[in-house]
């Protein structure tokens, strides 16, 4: 179900893991009681690091997305959808509204990529922004 | 801290008449990490590697591995009994079938890993019967590869491990290096021109560059903290005048000034706002970028 991260796209890879963990949970591809793949037969799938995938395995214990429990693996657990992927919708429309007005301005879409980062990076966050 | 790193150099020297092969070199790579080190040609690659297997001695500074220091006799040839090591030149003794081969490794190291010989032999497709001589560029690779994971090494030492191979073939043998580390309890330290390859299956790196540490960590800190920001200014871009720590390199081109930095670049961005910038960019760097970075810098 995970696909191979873009280590050249300037984001971490755990980063990547767990975004694509979330993004199947926001989906519903993944449901609470979900096993994900162990740690090493990810690793070997995907072409990436083991330490890497269990730091992302370990980011979204922390996060509550899964639950690791010894032995058995990683699962998704019950809390996971609700609250995330409310907030993910309200902030897709917003983004998506940004995106439409900037563009009706005549801003290209690399130009709009490159000033979200620029704009990220100069707005620090609260610290629930990093990983 | 002896414990957790299984490579550990302080100040490592070499000098080789009047050229300085190694500068004081730091190195230190943590037990069960896939190191990718990373430099020119002559930049103090094999040298280094080379000082590891106590195949040559340092003229300065220490370098331990499991613990042991590199340039005492006795400790350096029980380095290299815990060590597979496989060179860029793939050396194998090419009188002898693929099976002979492996039957005449295999008594020479009592902690022989039997079931993974008969797993690579069919992971790898390799033919038994076929002279080493006549093995192609990637059979070879593999073959060499599984000499080193089946004598049970605690860590790999690779020079160029995929120089030569085909895509295909080259991401195979990535995937055998990535399940070897998951599924054993070994360390990888791994050089390679290839960096799209580091970039894949490294969790730390180092880049090297007339024999001294440029640049070390973990690669996805560096992919988190690595940043081009670019400013323009009305006029002639101004000098920064803060000195923030991480920053790389700093170019000033007419209205242009380009700033590379690790980490910091929320200060760099409100420094050039400060100055008054018109626009400001802040793009991410592949690992490719930040070694041309880091070696073009220094030029």
């Amino acid at each position: 179900m995970l696909l191979r991260p873009n280590p050249a796209s300037g984001v971490p890879i755990y980063l990547q893991l767990m975004e694509q963990v979330k993004h199947g949970v926001e989906t519903g591809a993944l449901k609470p009681g979900d096993q994900l793949p162990g740690i090493r037969p990810l690793a070997e799938e995907l072409v990436v690091n083991p330490n890497t995938v269990a730091k992302a395995y370990r980011e979204l214990e922390h996060e509550g997305v899964i639950e690791l429990r010894q032995g058995a693996g990683a699962f998704v657990t019950a809390s996971a959808r609700p609250v995330r992927a409310e907030a993910m919708r309200a902030a897709q429309s917003i983004l998506g509204a940004a995106i439409e007005k900037l563009r009706q301005r005549g801003v290209a879409d690399d130009e709009i990529r490159r000033m979200f980062e620029a704009q990220l990076a100069a707005q620090p966050g609260t610290g629930a922004h990093r990983g | 801290m002896a414990d957790s790193h299984v490579i550990e150099c302080t100040g490592l020297s070499k000098q080789y008449g009047s050229r300085q092969a190694l500068d004081g070199l730091d190195l230190h790579v943590p037990k069960g990490s896939i190191f990718g080190f990373l430099g020119r040609n002559g930049a103090g690659k094999t040298t280094t590697i080379k000082i590891l297997l106590g195949m040559v001695s340092p003229t300065g500074g220490s370098g331990r591995v499991f613990g042991l220091p590199v340039d005492n006799p006795a400790s350096s040839v029980d380095i290299r009994r815990r060590t597979g090591f496989v060179s860029e030149e793939k050396d194998l003794y090419d009188g002898m079938s693929v099976a002979q081969l492996i039957d005449f490794t295999a008594r020479c190291y009592p902690r022989w890993r039997r079931d993974l010989q008969e797993q690579y032999v069919r992971s790898f497709e390799l033919p038994l019967d076929a002279g080493v001589k006549t093995l192609s560029r990637g059979t070879r690779t593999k073959l060499a590869l599984l000499l080193a994971f089946c004598r049970g090494a605690e860590l790999l030492v690779l020079d160029e491990p995929t120089s030569g191979l085909d895509p295909v073939v080259a991401d195979e043998v990535l995937q055998q290096l990535v399940g070897h580390v998951a599924r054993e309890d070994t360390t990888i330290f791994f050089s390679s021109h290839q960096l799209a390859e580091i970039d894949q299956i490294a969790d730390r790196i180092g880049i090297v560059h007339r024999g001294r540490m440029m640049l070390a960590g973990v690669l996805d800190d560096l992919r988190q903290d690595f940043r081009r920001v670019q400013a323009v200014f009305e006029h002639d871009a101004p000098a920064l005048t803060s000195s923030a720590p991480g920053i790389v390199r700093v170019r000033r081109q007419g209205r242009v000034l380009s700033v590379t930095a690790n980490g910091n670049v929320d200060a760099i961005v409100a420094e050039a706002h400060g100055l008054g910038a018109v626009a400001v960019d802040v793009t991410a760097m592949p690992l490719k970028d930040m070694f041309l970075e880091i070696v073009a810098g220094e030029n």
